[in-house]
């Protein structure tokens, strides 16, 4: 099977793509962790891989708001690229940092003409958190969440809360199943706080492009690769794998079954 | 031309949020104020290119909306004339950094538009009706603090655009000391912000008596910087004499001949099986971890900044750690932070705190927000803390940060030679943090605030996460064989310590400066932050200049390391220092400070206790100073009351605000439990993705059993602390440990006798547990001064455990798991109250301060962890504040079971047990005893866990078991006819567990 390689994009302040590249590793992929200087030099690097993978952190310290300057560096020096990523059928996922980076460069939701459709704003209640959450997936023709239900992982930021500029603009994601991961409580249903841990609009945790082939998501599911790094593992006894693992490796049978 | 761009909610007003500057967790001040963001613009602008950058980049549309307004009118009307009434905008100082406008500037090149200077700030609807001068009093009381900020009510002055600087003239200062007399000297040292002695002022003076000629102003910073308390430690690596018997000497070296040589001991006694790699020696003690690499740890006080701007000093404070263990060896990769506060409570009455002194909510909520925000964006997890109350932190809010990191072997050590280049990296210099590390050598008074601004800074998290990376690949690739960072005393220090062996010539102009202005001495002692040192091979400079650039990160070549044996310094081609580095760092005149001990009696009147004096560790006859009817006291409103005072209550509203999980290696997170709301032990990671070796953190700190008697204290802090990562599955044979002293003046003999007392319990329990220690770092005169008070802190040892387990599928939490299983305590419980809670909460003072059985307690160690080895543990939790009543509470609420407990099960120490039946009983439950366990045990295994204690002569009992019903319910015997002491919902206790800092 051919080697699928993994370009996950480091920026002054991304601080979670270490473990990142140890969930595509670990799920069978090659991972090159590459600076964002590299690739404005020359954006044809992006030829060499099959998945960008924006990871979490604190681009440009979330100066001025989260993933904006990152996202104005990408609008700046690699739209094109990425929209020629995307056209040859490539995946791009961002988490947590990457996903606000990915919404403000407009790459998720594209602008209309009446402003900009959507946002990942200050978390409501307000604040940086650390907690785990229940999601519920509703893959559709999204790779990255082909087979999951409900799962868990983590969330720890404090500009998660996705919002949408109008009822319409919500109801369009929802229609062409966009809205792919969803804050759940116990039940698996969606609720209220705390089972929405941070006010986002119809408790979405994630969404993909039209296409599918571009996954942006609050959570961290390279937090959750190992059986051990679930918080109650030590109640529960230990899993086969954590729940995040069979995310990465969608993305790598996803090209291998090309 | 100059603009402003005011950023507004337009969905939801909120006053909450964090802005990005000096006081982020702010409350909303007053209902009906809404905040801004300014952005100040300077540059070849216009009102459409203005409104591009404000549209494009400083906008969110779908949450904001903005407004520009130009900055100079062409009537000269000033800045923002049309704003509302009762605007207050604040801005942080010019020269204190900003973060915000060092990336909008950054962000504005990059949209292709032409160089722009930036100023950020926020803008408040203040009270109406007020004076400017009101509104400006307002501000300061709600929202700004004045060492970092400047509030500007109503219009922005046109001054608030900043211009550059004029360049500093080059001018070398000499100061005149030939001719000076004792008091001349003394003047020179204060007026100069030296803190340096008469003996210390005379020992330079005949220096450069000797060499004929007068010091320059930046000699004799240099050496003030470097005698300073801060950076050589001159008390406790000083001599200590009796006051009674001045010419004898108790010690030479107190560090050295107590913590030192019981390390060294230890080492010695275990041959070829010594873990150790380098102690007290680098940045970071370093012991072995895994094959091929070893582990790092270092804590670090940052108390008197954090007194003054608590954002900024904690901020600082933790990634002044983070550099030490960056500068550890080659340069470790950080894997953790660790947290520990010390505040008055948050209930302290207002009318009460002096003035000069920020209130200590207030100063919670800046610490707070100052460690998540830096930690938070340098993608190191925050695993482990504690906030500690006491009144006395009241004006000296004590703030440790810690920092664990991976050194790989054969990366352990530098050395420095001639030839090799001295290389600045990271963020620029610029006027912040002049005189830190003097100015922490001294007491704080109630002008510390307007005196000091300057040595309070803002971190850059991102310029020093960027730093990170490139020096981690640098040292991958063998760039430099050499580096240690800029902390107290900045370049001074750095290169002063780097070159003390070899010499060294740095030109002072080289550094690059935020801001054009800085004289040569400021530059030389500027602790600006975010900067490293390098020695690097002249060959390597190549190589390392184009990796920097790679990723933005400036490096300078400032000098070179020459074997010389001078400290030479240049600015603009005149040589203004020439020190022999001999004198600068052995010339310092020997110390030798006098001690008094206070023998004898817990029995110290209030007043002295007050002023920092103590007992000793005296031997004190058992007493039981607790009310002798039990049935006096209602023990569940005792229980409620324990677990809602302010050092046993939840913290999670804290730790929830720091990412314990980033880097993906947390395997015990820091709250555990059934709905992961429980107060776990220690939390655990495996800093090596995929392996199973685990690192875990504890602490222990108990500033009421410093009062009374800081010898049992610093012991049992020891316990605590070895006690919590043992409690998870660490192995007791492999805790290294670290000391930090937090001490108030130690000029007064009965200040230095309580923290001898101390240094000599490390020493003995460190010895008997064959625990190392392998790190450490003291702060002393924490001490506040005005007309009206005199404040000294509680004698304050933080003991910080970096615990190794050898199989992390093998760890335990504190929750309960399973209705049936039975409890133990293993341990035995004496009669001691001293500075325990429930003292505290019951209004007694004295007692014995718990002690530890130094030959037990390290078999008692090995006992548990052997037993989690085995599994026979399915939860485990220590005893510590509170006793056995909070253990079992805090075990039960957080795993969801309720639990039974027999009192006369609990295996209770000789002396106790001749106690009176209801005195055992109130030991049993509260008593504070040290190396104590309260564990779950499945049946199945509780007859081969007897038989493993038994054999190991481990005190143990079986005093309960967890039952379905989530009721705690305490009993005084098992037989039929028994008392039930108390009967409790555990809802309720949780709530009472929960609640104080919940509604702060």
């Amino acid at each position: 099977m051919a080697v699928v390689r993994v370009l996950i994009l480091r920026a002054p302040g991304a601080n979670c793509d270490l473990e990142t590249a140890f969930a595509y590793e670990k799920a069978g992929a090659v991972a090159e962790r590459v600076h964002v200087n590299r690739l404005k030099e020359n954006p044809r690097l992006l030829d060499q891989y099959q998945v960008l993978t924006i990871p979490g952190g604190f681009t440009y310290g979330d100066d001025v708001a989260a993933g904006r300057i990152l996202a104005v560096q990408m609008r700046t020096y690699l739209s094109d690229a990425l929209e020629r990523f995307r056209d040859q059928g490539k995946l791009i996922l961002g988490i947590c940092n990457g996903f606000q980076a990915l919404l403000k460069a407009g790459l998720l939701v594209p602008p209309a003409p009446e402003g900009v459709p959507a946002t990942l704003a200050i978390n409501e209640p307000p604040g940086f958190v650390d907690r785990w959450v229940r999601l519920r997936a509703e893959p559709g023709k999204c790779p990255f969440l082909q087979g999951y239900a409900v799962w868990e992982a983590p969330i720890a930021h404090g500009e998660g809360r996705f919002v949408c500029a109008s009822p319409e603009v919500y109801n369009r994601l929802a229609q062409s199943g966009q809205i792919v991961l969803r804050y759940v409580n116990e039940a698996g249903e969606v609720g209220p706080y705390p089972a929405n841990p941070n006010g986002s609009q119809g408790n979405v945790a994630g969404i993909c492009d039209g296409t599918g082939l571009i996954l942006g998501m609050m959570p961290h599911p390279e937090r959750h690769i190992l059986p051990t790094q679930h918080p109650q593992w030590t109640r529960r006894g230990l899993a086969e794998e954590g729940d995040g693992l069979r995310l990465f490796r969608n993305a790598v049978q996803f090209f291998q079954k090309w | 031309m100059r603009w402003e761009v005011e950023v507004l909610p337009v969905r939801e007003a909120r006053g909450a949020d964090a802005p990005r500057s000096a006081e982020p967790s702010a409350d909303a001040p007053c209902s009906g104020s809404v905040e801004s963001r300014v952005y100040l613009l300077d540059g070849q602008l216009d009102a459409e290119l203005v409104s591009r950058i404000a549209a494009e980049l400083l906008t969110d549309p779908v949450v904001e909306t903005f407004r520009i307004r130009p900055g100079n009118l062409p009537d000269g009307e000033p800045a923002s004339a049309e704003l509302p009434p009762f605007t207050v905008t604040i801005l942080p100082k010019p020269g204190v950094m900003d973060p915000v406008a060092q990336s909008v500037e950054a962000a504005i090149q990059d949209l292709g538009f032409p160089p722009v200077r930036v100023r950020t700030g926020r803008r408040f609807a203040g009270p109406p009706r007020k004076s400017p001068q009101e509104l400006r009093a307002w501000a300061l009381e709600e929202l700004a603090n004045e060492a970092v900020e400047e509030v500007h009510p109503g219009p922005l002055p046109p001054e608030v655009w900043l211009s550059e600087p004029p360049a500093a003239p080059v001018q070398v200062r000499r100061v005149a000391l030939d001719e000076a007399d004792d008091a001349e000297l003394l003047r020179i040292s204060r007026e100069g912000q030296l803190s340096l002695s008469l003996a210390e002022m005379r020992a330079i003076q005949e220096y450069f008596r000797v060499l004929g000629r007068e010091p320059t102003d930046v000699e004799l910073e240099t050496l003030a910087q470097t005698w300073s308390e801060h950076c050589s430690h001159k008390t406790l690596k000083g001599a200590i004499a009796d006051e009674r018997k001045p010419d004898q000497l108790l010690y030479r070296n107190l560090l050295k001949e107590t913590i030192f040589y019981a390390t060294q001991e230890i080492r010695r006694q275990l041959g070829p099986d010594d873990w150790c790699v380098s102690v007290f020696a680098d940045n970071a003690g370093i012991v072995r971890f895994a094959e091929g690499m070893h582990v790092c740890f270092k804590v670090e006080t940052h108390n008197h900044p954090s007194a003054i701007e608590p954002y900024g000093g904690a901020n600082t404070g933790l990634g002044g750690v983070i550099r030490d263990v960056l500068g550890t060896g080659l340069g470790g990769r950080p894997i953790c932070n660790t947290d520990v506060f010390c505040f008055a409570p948050p209930d302290y009455p207002a009318e009460q705190i002096p003035a000069g002194v920020l209130p200590p909510r207030r100063i919670q909520q800046g610490v707070v927000a100052g460690v998540r925000d830096y930690g938070n964006r340098m993608g190191i997890p925050t695993l482990n803390g504690a906030i500690c109350y006491h009144p006395r932190y009241l004006a000296n809010p004590l703030v440790f940060c810690g920092t664990v990191g991976l050194v790989p072997a054969g990366k352990e050590f530098k050395r420095v030679e001639s030839g090799d280049l001295i290389v600045a990296v990271g963020g620029r210099t610029g006027r912040d943090g002049i005189h830190g590390a003097t100015f922490s050598s001294a007491e704080l008074t109630h002008q510390s605030e307007q005196l000091s601004g300057g040595a309070v800074q803002i971190g850059n998290a991102i310029t020093e996460k960027k730093l990170l990376d490139v020096l981690l690949q640098a040292r991958d690739r063998g760039l430099y064989r050499a580096i240690t960072d800029c902390g107290a005393g900045g370049f001074s220090s750095a290169v002063g310590e780097m070159g003390a062996a070899v010499g060294a010539e740095v030109h002072l102009d080289r550094p690059p400066l935020k801001y054009a202005g800085l004289t040569y001495c400021e530059i030389w002692i500027s602790e600006a932050q975010e900067r490293m040192v390098l020695a690097v091979p002249p060959d390597s400079w190549p190589e390392l200049q184009r990796l920097c650039e790679a990723e933005d990160v400036e490096a300078t070549v400032l000098g070179t390391f020459v074997a010389s044996g001078k400290l030479k310094l240049f600015y603009q081609g005149v040589q203004v220092a020439d020190l022999d580095m001999r004198f600068l760092h052995e010339g310092r005149p020997p110390v030798v400070r006098k001690v008094s001990f206070l023998e004898g009696t817990g029995d110290l009147t209030p007043a002295a206790r007050q002023m920092g004096g103590m007992t000793s560790p005296a031997h004190q006859t058992a007493r039981l100073t607790s009310p002798a009817r039990p049935a006096m006291l209602d023990h569940k409103q005792m229980l409620v009351r324990l677990l809602g005072s302010w050092n046993v209550c939840s913290k999670e509203t804290v730790i929830r605000q720091y990412d314990h999980e980033v880097q993906g290696g947390t395997v015990i997170k820091p709250l555990v439990g059934a709905t992961l709301d429980g107060p776990g032990d220690a939390a655990v990671i495996t800093p090596l993705l995929g392996s199973e070796r685990g690192v875990a953190v504890g602490c222990g700190i108990n500033p009421y059993y410093g009062d009374l008697d800081p010898y049992w204290m610093a012991a049992s802090v020891i316990d605590e602390a070895i006690r919590n990562v043992v409690a998870v599955g660490a192995d007791p044979s492999r805790v290294a440990l670290l000391d930090n002293f937090c001490w108030g003046n130690t000029e007064r003999p009965e200040v230095l006798g309580s923290l001898v007392r101390a240094a000599e319990a490390c020493r003995d329990v460190a010895l008997a547990y064959r625990t190392p220690f392998i790190s450490g770092k003291d702060s002393l005169n924490n001490e506040f001064k005005s007309d009206k008070v005199h404040l000294v802190i509680p004698p304050t040892l933080l003991i910080s455990a970096l615990g190794q387990v050898p199989d992390v599928r093998q760890c335990v939490t504190m929750d309960l798991k399973t209705p049936g299983n039975y409890l133990f305590v293993i341990g035995k419980t004496e009669a001691e109250f001293g500075g325990s809670h429930f003292h505290l909460l019951t209004g007694q003072e004295g007692g014995i301060v718990p002690r530890v059985d130094l030959e037990l307690a390290p078999r008692i160690f090995a006992a548990v962890h052997q037993a989690i080895r085995h599994g026979w543990l399915r939860a485990c939790h220590d005893l510590s504040e509170g006793g056995l009543a909070v253990a079992v509470a805090e075990m039960a609420f957080a795993g969801g079971w309720g639990a039974v407990v027999f009192l006369d099960a609990v295996p209770l120490a000789e002396t106790a047990r001749t106690l009176p039946h209801p005195q055992q009983l109130l030991t049993a439950l509260y008593a504070e005893s040290n190396t104590r366990f309260l564990c779950e045990v499945d049946p199945e295994h509780a007859a081969a866990l007897e038989h493993h204690l038994e054999l190991l002569g481990v005190p143990y009992g079986q005093v309960g078991w967890v039952t379905e019903e989530p009721r705690l319910r305490i009993y005084d015997r098992e037989e039929p006819k028994h008392e039930l002491l108390l009967d409790a919902d555990l809802a309720e206790l949780k709530d009472a567990w929960q609640r104080p800092l919940r509604q702060l």
